[in-house]
């Protein structure tokens, strides 16, 4: 039976949370920015989506100021163990606010988006929803926390991917996204549920103290662990769990396109993190099970498997969102190179991967949707001889595409070369990873090319005279995304640099 | 002044992009002046360069970058990467008897390439930014003295590359540049691995801790024991060997490699040809002699008869082809493969004459391959068709054209008194006396006789005998009993014009100076072949160890 807590208990329950509170500053400081948005959206009259944008620019900006006042504070658990304040939530707290005001920047372009009769209402107030979901979801020390977080960000997200409400093919992406998104929810939720059965416990640290000193039946270990991927792989759009990603990616309204891609899937991997390092015991004797394989195992075949087939698949695909989405597939298995290995350096060019993955993989989006704006289709087909005309658009989406084979000097190839850094002399099994992920990407040099080769080396075949000229603002990001992506490629130092101090926290847990 | 020289074409294609599209003679002579620029400080170094300094790698007790000289190194990058220790990457250039030599081919084929560019009229500006990127990753490249400034140069290469070959190429340009691309992007992707690997290997024995230098990476006491490409570690170092001599090879091109070079060489314009053959080909072979053969001596020296008979292949092979084709550039494309062979061969027989042969025979193939990529040109721009059936008699028409050929033909084919002969010779006397090579080097000499028979016939079918039936130009008479001949759609000089005279006559004296006297050139990278030689060697290997 539930028993009434006494008041002493109450009082120390209002304190702790009080206390919290100062830790969760910038959560909190979005969660009001969220309201902020949906007041001003019934506020303000028609012709609001301009306003709208920058004031969600505003406030994210803002928002990065209360995140850099968290680095004075040291790492603690707040919130009976709910939530963490520390180095690498801090991390991906930066890179979701950067992902979010990216997607804006790109939401602002977006004409299809932008002459929607039913005007954006609460588009940009999702996005915020997203990024407060986000950083839950990378700083959640707890299961139930970490179930809540999810589905914010889920539940966010099926709404933005639908948001284009007269056109069929956003609807359909939606409700493709939901079920999947229900379906992953549940058995995440079974394995937690699974979890919490063999050690009574939500809390991960505490989980992986009762599991290593108590021991556990490994058989529904690994059956937990797999359910925990399940849910965790839709998030990444890892193979297996990738099937929703190409037609929710072609579906969804290009921004959204662009900050699933990036955001969701890094939070996804925040969360993986995070649960598998510090949860799941590992490198300790005797906690491989009685089918000797380990969740370590699982790991390896579902990255090598997201490298195999989403670079192999984006082949033949002849819509460039689609072609993003299966390369998307196959960064979530370079990514996963980056965190089976196991060890700080690992975990920091996975950090590395992500940055670089953000600033490319934005970049990418963005000029499509500029794109798109003038030639009204993502078609590879239509790319055809416009190099020509948008010269600007046309290098600098080489450049982002380049990155995203991980060619120097741009950003991707130094997330590439720390990702192989850490795989070489770890070992056989490690290196054929290391030689699978170098193979596919001799392959994904051959799609991404596919759109310089349309825009450059193809003649246009159509009559009609475009206008294609960019505006002022337009040239401006593109020209700032372009240089930030070559110039971190040749110093990337800062960025390395944090990535290692974040990764820093699992001193006790890696090595 | 190294920096400069390699980041002058970069500034030029920075002007150019602030130059509007419409101003193409600017857009040229902005390019041309870079070039230039760029000759004038390679003269300089040359006049500079020291050639009793040895560089390869740094001497027990001595300076830690070893006698390079013009040596720039700046830290660049430094991560501390916990259990690994810092690390380290450094903006380290310098220049040695074997690059140096590479460094003034590149310069001289840069000012070939835009003269011949002048021609060049769809989106100038678009080529020109391309090609002075693609001109500061040559030049970067063979000055590159740390292992991740080559990779970062090596790969810059590819990309102004692929869009050189597939914007202002031929028909079939799509196929071609990407077959380029993929074909060089696997070579050296896998050259990624070894880069990483061989950086946990080494350690700069001044600060202890790892680099990725290569002048460090050269010197066997710097490898770590016990580590992935340590020496103890031989399963790794041969299977790093092969992977970087894969990539190298990729890029000579070396069989059965060799597919995407005919493709490449057959759709680029005819500047990129000459820049692709001339000097992109070259470095191929430099890395071997930079960094496969000094980073892993013990393998090159376990591998030299296969290395031997894959230079034989490609001589023979090369050759084989050359004489098989209907098509002018397919045919100097193969007799590249074949004359590569050549470099192959001399690398092989890893004594001093050969290797020397070997370098020497990568400067003079430089010059007379551009030469030869030059003279289809012109006769293409002319006829608009390479078919060499369909020429016939030209030399009474064309007699200047004819007397250049002449020596470009003749220095390609070997004979004494053009570079080319000083080079063979070298290679075959290396091949000779080393006993691994010495049956290899037999057989290769018929690929002489061959290369004589391909570029003999062409000449002879092209120039000599009558004006075909189905020729590419209709013959006139002038009335006063001159013949002379007309090309459909040209407009031009019938032989060459003053702008081809530019870039072909100063090769053509390079070309015979050379042969005459072999000192300018040969003088400066004899020392660095000695200690070269010295470093490859099984002996010093011993001495390390």
């Amino acid at each position: 039976m539930f028993e009434m807590p006494s008041g002493a208990e109450i009082q120390s329950i209002i304190s702790t949370l009080r206390a919290g509170a100062g830790y969760f500053i910038p959560e909190i400081y979005l969660s009001a920015l969220f309201m902020v948005l949906i007041i001003l959206d019934l506020v303000l009259g028609h012709r609001k989506n301009r306003i709208l944008a920058s004031a969600t620019i505003v406030g994210l900006l803002g928002s990065l100021f209360f995140v850099f006042q968290q680095h004075a504070i040291p790492d603690a658990e707040i919130f009976f163990g709910m939530y963490a304040l520390d180095r690498f939530g801090i991390f991906f707290k930066y890179f979701f606010v950067l992902s979010g005001i990216l997607s804006v920047v790109i939401s602002m372009e977006d004409e299809e988006l932008n002459r929607q009769e039913s005007g954006i209402g609460e588009y940009y107030a999702l996005i915020v929803a997203m990024v407060i979901g986000m950083m839950l979801m990378a700083s959640s020390t707890d299961l139930a926390m970490m179930f809540l977080a999810m589905e914010l960000v889920g539940l966010s997200a099926y709404v933005l991917t639908g948001y284009l409400k007269r056109q069929p093919r956003s609807s359909e992406a939606a409700l493709k996204y939901l079920i999947y998104g229900a379906v992953s929810s549940g058995m995440l939720l079974y394995g937690f549920s699974l979890i919490y059965g063999m050690t009574a416990q939500t809390n991960i640290t505490k989980i992986s103290m009762e599991l290593s000193s108590h021991g556990y039946d490994p058989l529904v270990m690994i059956f937990a662990s797999l359910l925990v991927l399940a849910g965790l792989g839709y998030k990444m759009g890892a193979v297996p769990f990738h099937f929703w990603s190409p037609d929710v990616y072609e579906g969804a309204p290009t921004p959204v396109t662009a900050y699933l891609s990036v955001g969701s899937k890094a939070a996804g991997f925040a969360m993986l993190m995070r649960f598998f390092f510090v949860a799941v015991p590992h490198g300790k004797a005797g906690v491989e099970d009685m089918l000797n394989i380990d969740w370590l195992a699982i790991l390896m075949i579902i990255s090598a498997a997201s490298m195999i087939y989403g670079n192999v698949v984006a082949i033949w695909q002849k819509n460039v969102k689609r072609l993003l989405a299966y390369s998307s597939i196959a960064h979530a298995g370079y990514l996963l190179l980056g965190i089976i290995t196991m060890d700080k350096i690992g975990t920091q060019a996975t950090l590395v991967y992500l940055s670089a993955y953000l600033l490319m993989n934005i970049g990418a989006f963005y000029v499509i949707v500029l794109i798109s704006n003038k030639i009204g289709s993502e078609n590879l087909e239509d790319y055809k001889g416009l190099g020509k005309k948008m010269p600007l658009a046309g290098a600098a989406l080489t450049v982002f595409l380049v990155s995203l084979v991980g060619l120097p000097p741009t950003f991707g190839f130094i997330g590439k070369l720390m990702i192989f850094t850490a795989l070489i002399g770890k070992g056989d099994l490690y290196m054929w990873l290391a030689l699978i992920g170098i193979m596919t990407s001799v392959i994904s040099l051959y799609y991404y090319m596919l759109i310089p080769l349309n825009m450059f080396l193809r003649e246009s075949d159509r009559q009609d005279q475009q206008d294609v000229k960019l505006g002022m603002w337009s040239q401006v990001v593109t020209t700032v995304l372009m240089v930030a992506t070559l110039y971190l490629g040749l110093f990337f130092q800062p960025i390395a640099e944090f990535a290692k101090y974040s990764a820093s926290m699992f001193g006790a847990v890696l090595n | 002044m190294l920096s400069l020289i390699v980041f002058l074409p970069i500034i030029a294609g920075l002007i150019i992009l602030a130059v509007p599209a419409s101003q193409k003679q600017i857009i040229r002579i902005v390019s041309l002046l870079a070039a230039i620029a760029q000759g004038v400080i390679a003269v300089l170094i040359w006049r500079h360069y020291d050639p009793t300094m040895a560089g390869i790698v740094a001497a027990p007790g001595g300076s830690p970058f070893g006698s390079f000289q013009l040596i720039e190194r700046i830290p660049w990058i430094s991560l501390n990467l916990g259990s690994f220790g810092p690390m380290t990457i450094e903006y380290f250039i310098g220049v040695d008897g074997i690059s140096i030599t590479m460094v003034i081919l590149t310069a001289l084929i840069s000012i070939i390439g835009v003269l011949s560019s002048w021609t060049i009229q769809k989106q100038v500006k678009g080529y020109f930014i391309l090609f002075n990127l693609l001109s500061t990753a040559m030049m970067g490249c063979f000055v590159a003295l740390d292992f991740f400034l080559f990779y970062v140069f090596w790969e810059l290469m590819l990309l102004p590359m692929y869009f050189l070959i597939g914007i202002w190429g031929g028909p079939n340009r799509e196929y071609a540049a990407i077959k380029f691309f993929l074909y060089t992007l696997f070579g050296s992707v896998f050259m990624l691995l070894v880069m990483i690997g061989l950086y946990f290997s080494v350690v700069d024995p001044m600060t202890g801790n790892h680099t990725f230098s290569l002048v460090a990476m050269a010197d066997q006491a710097n490898y770590v024991k016990g580590s992935i490409l340590g020496p103890d570690s031989t399963t790794w170092r041969y299977i790093a060997f092969i992977v970087l001599f894969v990539g190298f090879a990729i890029k000579v091109p070396m069989f059965p490699f060799h597919t995407w070079l005919p493709d490449a060489h057959v759709e680029a314009p005819t500047p990129i040809s000459v820049i692709l053959a001339g000097v992109l080909l070259k470095l191929g072979t430099y890395g071997m002699m930079r960094i496969n053969f000094p980073l892993f001596p013990e393998v090159y020296q376990a591998g030299l008869y296969i290395i031997g008979v894959f230079g034989a292949i490609n001589i023979i092979y090369g050759a084989f082809c050359a004489l098989a084709q209907q098509d002018l550039k397919k045919m100097v494309a193969y007799s590249s493969i074949s004359h590569m062979g050549y470099v192959l061969l001399g690398l092989a027989a890893a004594n001093s004459e050969g290797m020397l042969g070997a370098l020497y025979q990568m400067f003079n193939h430089g010059t007379i391959t551009a030469m030869l990529f030059l003279l289809v040109g012109v006769i293409y721009d002319r006829a608009h068709t390479r078919a060499i059936d369909k020429f016939g008699g030209l030399a009474s028409y064309m007699p200047v054209y004819f007397g250049v050929v002449m020596i470009a033909w003749f220095a390609s084919l070997g004979l004494p008194g053009l570079s080319g002969f000083i080079s063979e010779a070298f290679v075959f006397v290396g091949a000779f006396s080393a006993p691994i090579t010495r049956p290899i080097a037999i057989v290769s000499v018929l690929g002489i006789v061959f290369g004589a028979a391909y570029l003999l016939w062409s000449l002879q079918r092209m120039f000599l005998g009558k004006r075909k039936p189905d020729a590419a130009y209709e013959l006139e008479s002038d009335g006063h009993g001159h013949e002379h001949i007309h090309f459909h759609d040209w407009n031009g000089k019938l032989d060459l014009d003053a702008r081809e005279l530019t870039m072909l006559v100063p090769l053509a004296i390079i070309v015979i100076a050379l042969g005459i006297y072999p000192m300018p050139v040969m003088g400066m990278l004899t020392t660095s072949i000695n200690k070269l030689v010295q470093v490859l060697a099984p002996v010093a290997m011993s001495a390390v160890k």
